[in-house]
């Protein structure tokens, strides 16, 4: 009668089985960071320190203190811009209904999940000298050359930088304003306060949370440009990311290149946890949810004055530059040496046609068309590895009790370092066979993983942690076992935010650009790589390519927020 | 005829004893009541039964079988939670299909089982519903019918009424009450609500410090709890202090008088405890000589539509309520006989 001992033998063992699963749970995710992130970045120290101790006389201060100053600088002065430029947009879109809302919404959300590169490109696409602004103006005034040099100035840069900051601060603050109770800035009404005091003693006060959040993340976006500076700022302009790229790989000073890395995670680390701090509190949604009984049609023609020019403003901002890299580049412009400024203008397939063409004299070796290919493999790679390693990970946050944080800060350090420096911790650690560039690509997906990591984790734990501990409780009850749980319950309720996560890994790896500088061979480029060798050739065909493959980035990262929407709208 | 045994039952919770050498039994056809105070430890006794938490020490059998290290999924048990739990990414028929499916029912016999326990419970023109979209009152019906759907050898429901409005919940408990009737399935309802408990069963078990104080037909309980702390729970209120004067007739000395009160044990003369009076069976009288009686002044006099409730100020300051057939005008010094049933002692001082 006596049966409960070989039950309890066969629990006991499927009980050190299940805990030992459990325990790969964040073993696995943790090993993932451990090999490819913490190890590369301690090499980056120990060289640093090292050779920089035995060369010190190499490396001045002024290599360090330069891109230091003109980084901080810039990425102040773009923060400002945005913060300016973005305050009056989240306004609007927080507090009114008007036509054309939701397509502009949806538009200005783009450049958010647009790769650098790509928004380099479209910037140069309108402003560049073969951008529509300088055609035209030589078309009227009959020019030889471009009127306007914008491209390789500050101004660039900081246009750049606003391009694509500025959907932060819609969506951050935008939100939070939305969010806002309107009965409590009427509340000051009654109380006496006319409409600037309601702004400045209620509304800011309020608001302020969101603004520096939103700000922070401007400043650090800012601070770890790359792309926008490399191609838009040219030669003159070096901040630490450009400054790590050209000591490492045009110089070869990897001790110079790894002491640049050093402050540079110094700041971004700081920033990132001032950050985290000040955003711990706070809901930041993924889309901005303009539902609320504050929003309303515009009454005054003061209100209605301010909604005109900010659909101008960011009509002019947010989809000018992309609408001129996608009429860029189905427009052949033929300017004849010799004619003045005459210019043939016509429709052509032919930039779309040559991204198939493997020409022999060309700097590839392979064909742009491989390049999609390349980085759709890579994408794909990415997708898996942090969408599965991202949700062992938020399991097991949410299983954890202690040592919680140290799991989360774990996963979130990728996200607060630089993705150069990524790619150069990755070169100076991953230096022989099979784990090097050389011999094994897929450090590039590896790369994309820890950066798109953080997002996974972020999306699926909050839904995951919010499953009530009874669903899962009743599922075991009704005969469910952990695996059944895990598969028939958890699973489907949290699949929308792992698809949420996915397509975020998806437009991560597709648009990422620091670290594959580093890592993508000559004949292995991904989408990002050819368009930034294509824009820095010159010739009407280079430029064409490169604005055909943006336009196909483009398209990719629209679909891709149009999915999230989708899936937005599903969820309500 | 099955039998839940739970014995010597032992949980910590944060290093704190909740559960203490905790025995209890159910029967089939049975509907056990457990009574006890937020906190007192009845959800994580369900919660061991069912198997999703562990005891510390202690067993848990089904018909003699030791079921303690059974996991939660293959003990055959259904739980109704307070929150209902119903799977938000399923509709009412998937909710009910959930644990027929993991019976590898074929699909029909799923179809027509579902279909039987929704229209039990009124819910069948409900079926491809989201759960999301159903009133609070639907769901608790949803979650009835996904618990029994897969016929439990035993049902433990966790206050599933908790979370329902005033006047849903007594049109609820009748239902319930039915259902379970019905069905036949053994259960262990768990509430901190006396009158729910009544409502719904005439067994209860008065769960306190980790044990069952008591348990018993509703009745029996009532009308002898088992200790100060049962009466006190069951919302009996005029404790007098006193002290035993004499053994045969059994008497005690209070600041109100001397009363004979019933005992559940012997008590030494001269020892100190707790007199208790129920409000019930209390007269008005004028007669002076009657054996137990309370003198005062009426404070108050409320109509409670079959009875009067009054409050009495006694001489000795102490405020004592009583329920009463005829209305007694406000301030008069009135004299209530008492029925020896209405007066109990327990060798225990508050």
């Amino acid at each position: 009668m006596d049966r409960s001992h070989p039950a309890v033998g066969v629990l006991g063992v499927r009980k050190i089985l299940l805990q030992w699963l459990s325990s790969l749970l964040w073993l696995l995710p943790l090993l993932f960071l451990g090999l490819f992130f913490f190890y590369p970045l301690v090499s980056i120290f120990k060289m640093a320190f090292a050779r920089a101790a035995a060369q010190g006389s190499m490396i001045s201060a002024g290599l360090v203190l330069q891109p230091l100053w003109f980084t901080l600088w810039q990425a102040a002065l773009s923060t400002i811009l945005t913060m300016l430029a973005g305050i009056p947009a989240a306004y609007v879109f927080a507090s009114f209904n008007f036509p054309g809302k939701r397509l502009l919404r949806t538009l200005t959300t783009v450049p958010f999940i647009l790769p650098t590169v790509v928004a380099a490109a479209g910037i140069n696409a309108l402003l560049g000298p073969r951008g529509w602004l300088n055609l035209i103006l030589m078309q009227i005034f009959h020019l030889t050359a471009p009127p306007l040099s914008i491209v390789n100035t500050l101004a660039a840069i900081l246009i750049a930088h606003v391009f694509y900051n500025i959907p932060i601060v819609i969506r951050v603050v935008g939100s939070a304003w939305a969010q806002l109770d309107p009965r409590l800035e009427q509340a000051a009404g009654v109380l006496g306060a006319d409409r600037r005091q309601v702004i400045r003693k209620v509304t800011l006060p309020l608001l302020r949370p969101s603004l520096l959040v939103a700000g922070l993340l401007v400043f650090l976006f800012d601070f770890t440009s790359f792309g926008v500076i490399l191609i838009l700022g040219g030669p003159k302009f070096e901040t630490l990311e450009v400054a790590i790229y050209t000591q490492a790989l045009s110089f070869l000073n990897l001790p110079a290149a790894g002491l640049l890395s050093l402050v540079q995670i110094a700041f971004t680390l700081m920033i990132t946890w001032v950050y985290s701090h000040l955003a711990s509190g706070m809901n930041i949604p993924l889309l901005p949810r303009l539902k609320g009984e504050g929003i309303r049609l515009p009454r005054r023609s003061g209100e209605k004055l301010l909604i005109l020019l900010m659909v101008i403003f960011l009509v002019l901002l947010q989809v000018f530059p992309m609408a001129a890299m996608i009429s860029r580049s189905f427009t052949r412009l033929e300017a004849n040496r010799g004619e003045r400024g005459t210019v043939q203008a016509g429709l052509t397939l032919d930039y779309y046609r040559e991204l198939f063409v493997n020409r022999s004299n060309s700097i590839f070796y392979v064909s742009p068309a491989r390049a999609a290919l390349n980085s759709l493999f890579f994408a794909l790679v990415t997708v898996l590895i942090s969408v599965s390693f991202g949700l062992m990970a938020a399991y097991a946050l949410t299983r954890m009790k202690g040592r919680r944080w140290l799991m989360d800060l774990a996963i979130m350090l990728p996200l607060g370092t630089s993705a150069v420096t990524l790619g150069l911790g990755f070169i100076v650690t991953f230096t022989h066979p099979p784990l090097d560039t050389r011999s094994f690509p897929l450090l590039i997906p590896f790369a994309h993983s820890l950066v798109a990591l953080p997002f996974v984790v972020r999306t699926v734990q909050p839904v995951l942690a919010s499953i009530p501990a009874s669903y899962r409780q009743a599922a075991g009850v009704l005969g469910a076992t952990p695996w059944q749980v895990w598969w028939k319950v958890e699973m489907p309720i949290i699949s929308r935010s792992a698809l949420v996560g996915a397509i975020f890994s998806f437009t991560i790896s597709l648009g990422e650009f620091g670290a594959t500088s580093f890592l993508a061979r000559a004949d292995l480029p991904t989408l990002p790589i050819a368009i930034y060798r294509y824009l820095s050739q010159p010739g009407a065909l280079n430029y064409g390519q490169a604005m055909a493959m943006s336009t196909i980035l483009l398209l990719v990262c629209g679909a891709a927020i149009f999915m999230l929407e989708k899936i937005q709208e599903a969820a309500e | 005829m099955d039998v839940l045994t739970v014995e010597h039952l032992a949980k910590n919770y944060e290093n704190e004893p909740l559960l203490v050498d905790l025995s209890m039994e159910i029967h089939s056809g049975e509907l056990l009541c457990l009574l006890g105070r937020s906190g007192s430890g009845k959800s994580t006794l369900l919660r061991i039964i069912t198997g999703i938490e562990t005891a510390d020490s202690g067993r848990i059998l089904w018909n003699g079988e030791d079921i303690t290290n059974l996991p939660v999924h293959r003990r055959g048990f259904g739980l109704m939670f307070q929150d209902f739990a119903l799977f938000p990414h399923l509709n009412v028929m998937e909710n009910v299909a959930f644990g027929l499916r993991l019976q590898n029912l074929g699909e029909e016999e799923i179809n027509r089982k579902v279909k039987a326990a929704l229209d039990r419970v009124n819910m069948g023109e409900f079926a491809s519903r989201k759960v999301t979209d159903l009133s609070g009152g639907e769901q608790q019906r949803v979650a009835l019918a996904r618990s029994l759907a897969p016929n439990p050898r035993l049902l433990l429901l966790d206050e599933p009424l908790s979370s329902l409005d005033k006047a849903l919940r007594g049109e609820m408990q009748d239902e319930l009450r039915e259902q379970l009737q019905q069905s036949g399935i053994p259960a262990i309802y768990v509430t901190h609500d006396q009158e729910e408990a009544l409502a719904l069963s005439d067994r209860i078990a008065l769960l306190h410090e980790g044990r069952i104080e008591q348990a018993g037909n509703a009745s029996d309980v009532y009308a002898r709890p088992a200790s100060l702390w049962a009466a006190e729970f069951l919302g009996m209120t005029n404790f007098v202090a006193g002290e035993v004067v004499g053994s045969a007739p059994f008497t005690v000395q209070t600041g109100l008088g001397r009363f004979h009160p019933q005992i559940n044990h012997s008590m030494p003369v001269g020892s100190k405890g707790t007199l208790l009076i129920k409000p019930f069976m209390a007269v008005s009288t004028s007669q002076a000589d009657s054996m137990d009686r309370v003198t005062g002044q009426v404070e108050s006099c409320i109509y409670q539509i079959d009875h009067y409730r009054i409050k009495l100020r006694t001489a000795n300051t102490a405020e004592l309520t009583f329920f009463v057939q005829a209305p007694l005008a406000m301030g008069a010094q009135v004299t209530l006989s008492l029925c020896q049933d209405a007066l109990l002692w327990y060798g225990e001082s508050r």
